[in-house]
């Protein structure tokens, strides 16, 4: 792909982090960390390879997207909202009573979800699901399922991986955001979930690894997943827990926190915002 | 009541034909095929049907992935391993979303027999009746079991439909008009009401008949839905009747008798008397001798009757 595709997506990402940076400050509930660690194959995804249509946002041929970490919900909100599925504004009303942006993603009541996730686990065989009625309809569109590493201590993730295998479902793509961080500290020390990429190799699946925040790895994986027949892939992000503001990287106590005024300003000046 | 057939044996009849007439209807299972009836439809329509090995969570995980493709998925187990092992797949995935899945599960409560307490589901009704947005039916027989399955079919929503594994008794004729969430007065009686589900409606009308010699008039009320509730009906009975011995091959926490008690307690409150597994696990032994065991009979039926009775 061009560089200056690349940097135009780039950019993109820097754009919904600040988005998701105001939408925390103003809803003061929410995840941070991991919103920040997964926007930029949130950024490709929506900007780069699905297929789909904001003003159909049911339009059949579209690819279907599944954020089996359901907690990183403002980084597909803000994604939906760039794209214009819903007003900017909704952004706003993030996790409020009557909001259609609720803490986790509902199928139920925002244009662009597909299913409810959140119940960490249950995303990729709800993606095994869709690619399987897919291809009973002959339809082209492909399904891409992002799940945390954290997620991975799910047992229902490897019901699921062995599925999909089985079922030799090559229009799935999964995404694992290895962030390393979940609620109680380092995923290795709370329940080691390494080597993930040979685990889902021992699966039957095709996997590649890259770094998650290097945007051209992230589309050649995506382009590359596609040219994969007879097997599911998965793309194993190495990925930065706050990614792109300093005070929040690496930090397991930002999972569930949103910043403060005080945190906001210094997020902005982190992506290059000069404005409050 | 003269044919025997089990509820399963109906219901992989049924699945069969709505395959032959509806491309949408897909149907997975957990390596239990033979035992659900759910081969009969494998067999005719390999291509959409799923055997998701003994891997239940992803199995109904599976099924709301493809409801959400636009298919009408059919998942069945035994009813401990459905709603037992995979409940909150079934809350998070199927009916929070409200997507279309039909979870019709076989082998439920103690009459699995032999197998024991591990494999009697007696708490389904009331785990499944919980959850917002899900639907929940026992037929009483392999006539309404056919109708069940094609009303949930028509349906738009994730239902549960308990089925049974051994031969009962047929309560209904063909021409029986089923409709979800709809009781139905099956023996008329004055003194008293039976409101049973599943296999224990056919218990009910024997012991109406041992109660009439004794010049008890008794009611038979089947509820096929346990939710959502015919409350009307429940409500008729008891101000028609004013006392109502509830029956279920359950708990007696929860499912259909806890169903009937809340609705009555607010409504119009009555002498209830809950007839069914009094908090304890199943055990193993031929389901007619568990039947006795666990006083599911229509003798224990008449007994719970007469002492409802004395409270009225």
């Amino acid at each position: 792909m061009q560089k200056e595709k690349i940097a135009v997506l780039e950019e993109m990402a820097r754009n919904l982090r600040v988005s998701i940076v105001k939408t925390l400050h103003k809803s003061q509930s929410g995840h941070t960390g991991g919103s920040l660690s997964v926007i930029d194959m949130v950024t490709a995804l929506y900007f780069h390879k699905m297929r789909h249509n904001p003003a159909d946002p049911k339009w059949e041929g579209r690819d279907r997207f599944i954020l089996s970490k359901g907690h990183a919900a403002p980084a597909q909100y803000v994604a939906l909202a760039e794209h214009g599925y819903f007003p900017r504004e909704d952004l706003m009303m993030l996790r409020r009573l009557g909001s259609h942006l609720q803490g986790h993603p509902d199928s139920k009541v925002t244009p662009g979800v597909e299913v409810c996730t959140g119940s960490l686990g249950q995303g990729l065989s709800m993606a095994n699901g869709i690619a399987l009625g897919l291809r009973l309809d002959a339809g082209k569109s492909r399904v891409y399922a992002i799940m945390g590493d954290g997620e991975l201590q799910e047992g229902q993730v490897w019901e699921a991986a062995m599925a999909a295998a089985h079922y030799r479902l090559d229009n799935l793509c999964a995404l694992v955001d290895v962030n390393m961080l979940q609620i109680d500290g380092e995923v290795e020390k709370v329940m080691n979930v390494a080597p993930i990429a040979d685990k889902f190799r021992a699966f039957g699946w095709h996997a590649l690894e890259i770094d998650g925040h290097d945007m051209a790895a992230i589309v050649a994986a995506l382009d590359k997943a596609e040219d994969i027949k007879g097997k599911p892939t998965v793309i194993v992000a190495a990925t930065v827990k706050g990614k792109g503001v300093s005070i929040f990287e690496n930090k397991a106590s930002y999972h569930g926190v949103t910043p403060n005024d005080e945190e906001l300003n210094t997020a902005l000046i982190c992506l290059g915002c000069f404005e409050d | 009541m003269s044919n025997m057939k089990a509820t399963r044996d109906a219901y992989g009849e049924v699945l069969a034909e709505l395959g032959a007439e509806n491309k949408d209807i897909v149907v997975l299972d957990a390596d239990l095929s033979g035992s659900t009836k759910t081969a009969v439809f494998r067999k005719q329509f390999p291509e959409r049907f799923f055997n998701m090995g003994i891997a239940e969570a992803n199995m109904v995980g599976t099924a709301a992935g493809l409801a959400a493709a636009g298919k009408i998925p059919f998942v069945s187990t035994f009813a401990i391993f459905a709603a037992g092992r995979a409940w909150e797949q079934i809350r998070q995935s199927v009916a929070y979303p409200k997507a279309n899945v039909k979870i019709v599960p076989t082998h439920g409560g103690i009459t699995v027999g032999e197998d024991g307490g591990s494999h009697q589901s007696v708490e389904d009704i009331a785990i499944m009746r919980a959850i917002p947005n899900m639907t929940v039916m026992v037929p009483a027989d392999a006539v309404e079991t056919r109708k069940a399955i094609r009303a949930a079919a028509e349906y738009k929503g994730p239902v549960y439909i308990r089925l049974g594994r051994n031969k009962v008794p047929s309560v209904f004729s063909d021409d029986y008009y089923f409709e979800i969430g709809k009781g139905i007065e099956v023996v008329p009686g004055t003194d008293m009401t039976f409101v049973t589900t599943g296999l224990m409606t056919a218990q009910a009308v024997s012991a109406a008949n041992l109660l009439k010699q004794e010049g008890i008039s008794a009611r038979v009320v089947h509820i096929a839905t346990i939710k959502p509730l015919d409350q009307d009906i429940i409500v008729k009975a008891a101000e028609e009747t004013g006392a109502i011995v509830t029956a279920e091959e359950h708990s007696i926490i929860g499912g259909l008798g806890g169903a009937v008690a809340e609705c009555l307690a607010e409504k119009h409150p009555t002498p209830v008397k809950r007839v069914g597994i009094h908090d304890r696990f199943g055990t193993s032994g031929k389901a007619e001798e568990l039947m006795k065991y666990f006083g599911l009979t229509p003798e224990d039926l008449a007994d719970a009757a007469r002492e409802v009775l004395t409270r009225k």
